[in-house]
């Protein structure tokens, strides 16, 4: 057992875990669920990513009067989070609501609104199933440092650090679930648990609380350089978003 | 060493009051903590509720009425004929000490925790009785 946590901390030492080790978090998905995951007309999560692609046409100042059609955004959920010319780290979520107050002269939507999660998911479904591919490099090493930090540490009432399930006890079950490696590669996800579609940082929240660590805000500095290690860590697996979880 | 430290620690919290000072020998804590006598049957109880310890989530024990048990941590069965009660009673109030990177989080412990919910802060999981309690069930468990 220490031998083995040993080996992993010389791995990790080496650099990101390498994407060989992770399996893609479709593979820890029921049968039945991986086919409606793939199945548009079976996975609700469509509805946001409908309403998204209505939402980049609409407006005057419409996202397409910039990018063109949504299609232009294909493989761009790859490389994100990623560092902005300004040195902030931005996911996803945090580029649109950047591109919404800044270029659009409107208001933020608001982290976890529909409005936000539907163009999230819109975009991100443009580049399923391509390989994950962020900068780790300059500007975002820092940022991916923090992250990795974030996940080594044992946390919480119950002391509890991500790799320790998401790492080591992967394909087991806990309860009638089974561990998966902790990728973000589905987010946002429709989870039949929320009933609804949700961020990666919502299921972040369930995280901490499931160690009973302090849940962080949706959007906060912790849980931007924790995506940007767990995208790092998914390098060369399939975006799966939107996904379907349990 | 190590004990000396863990009871230092434990008497220098704010919360000192929830946990009970103990002495470790070898890999157990052979006097029951705060001289309290546990009762089987409140064990069994405090092992099956899935909102406080939820020790289901990660170990199976021998109940065919218990449905979607974890297969993280060893089974359960025989426990009582593996450990004795000292050894049971060091892993659940902090298995770390024996194995420091054990990843069964330690049921009566508040000091050195990082990030703790607030509303979770300063207090163990288990009480020093349902510490005693669980000991007393698991015990049991020697097929």
């Amino acid at each position: 057992m220490i031998r083995r946590a040993a080996a992993a901390a010389a791995l990790l030492a080496c650099g990101v875990a390498a994407a060989s080790e992770l399996r893609p978090a479709r593979d820890f998905l029921s049968p039945e669920l991986r086919a409606q995951q793939d199945d548009p007309s079976r996975h609700p999560g469509w509805l946001w990513v409908e309403e998204g692609e209505a939402l980049w046409q609409r407006g005057e100042r419409s996202c397409q009067s910039c990018h063109g059609g949504i299609a232009t955004m294909a493989g761009v959920a790859t490389r994100y989070p990623a560092v902005a010319p300004d040195g902030a780290l931005l996911n996803l979520e945090g580029r649109i609501e950047r591109c919404r107050t800044q270029q659009q002269g409107a208001a933020a939507f608001g982290y976890e609104s529909d409005a936000l999660l539907s163009l999230t998911a819109a975009v991100a479904q443009r580049s399923r199933g391509l390989p994950m591919s962020v900068a780790t490099d300059g500007a975002a090493a820092p940022f991916v440092e923090e992250g990795r930090r974030f996940y080594e540490a044992r946390q919480g009432q119950l002391n509890l650090a991500c790799g320790q399930c998401h790492d080591d006890n992967a394909g087991r079950r806990l309860r009638g679930d089974v561990i998966s490696n902790g990728l973000g590669t589905g987010y946002p996800a429709y989870r039949l648990d929320w009933n609804t579609l949700g961020s990666l940082h919502r299921r972040l929240r369930a995280c901490s609380l499931g160690v009973r660590a302090t849940q962080l805000p949706l959007g906060a500095p912790e849980y931007l350089s924790l995506e940007l290690f767990l995208a790092a860590r998914a390098a060369g697996l399939p975006v799966e978003a939107p996904g379907l979880r349990r | 060493m190590r004990a000396a430290l863990v009871l230092l620690l434990a008497a220098a919290s704010p919360a000192a009051g929830q946990v009970t000072p103990f002495t470790v020998a070898g890999d157990a804590i052979e006097a029951p903590l705060a001289g309290r006598a546990g009762d089987a049957a409140r064990g069994e109880a405090v092992v099956k509720n899935r909102e406080s310890a939820n020790c289901l989530i990660c170990h199976s024990i021998p109940d065919a009425r218990e449905a979607f048990m974890g297969e993280i941590g060893p089974p359960l069965a025989g426990v009582g004929a593996r450990l004795t009660p000292g050894q049971i009673r060091l892993r659940l109030v902090d298995p770390t000490l024996v194995n420091p990177g054990a990843i069964m989080p330690p049921y009566h412990r508040i000091h050195d925790l990082v990030r703790v919910d607030p509303r979770f802060a300063g207090r163990p999981v288990l009480s020093a009785q349902e510490i005693e309690d669980v000991v007393a069930w698991l015990a049991t468990l020697r097929e």
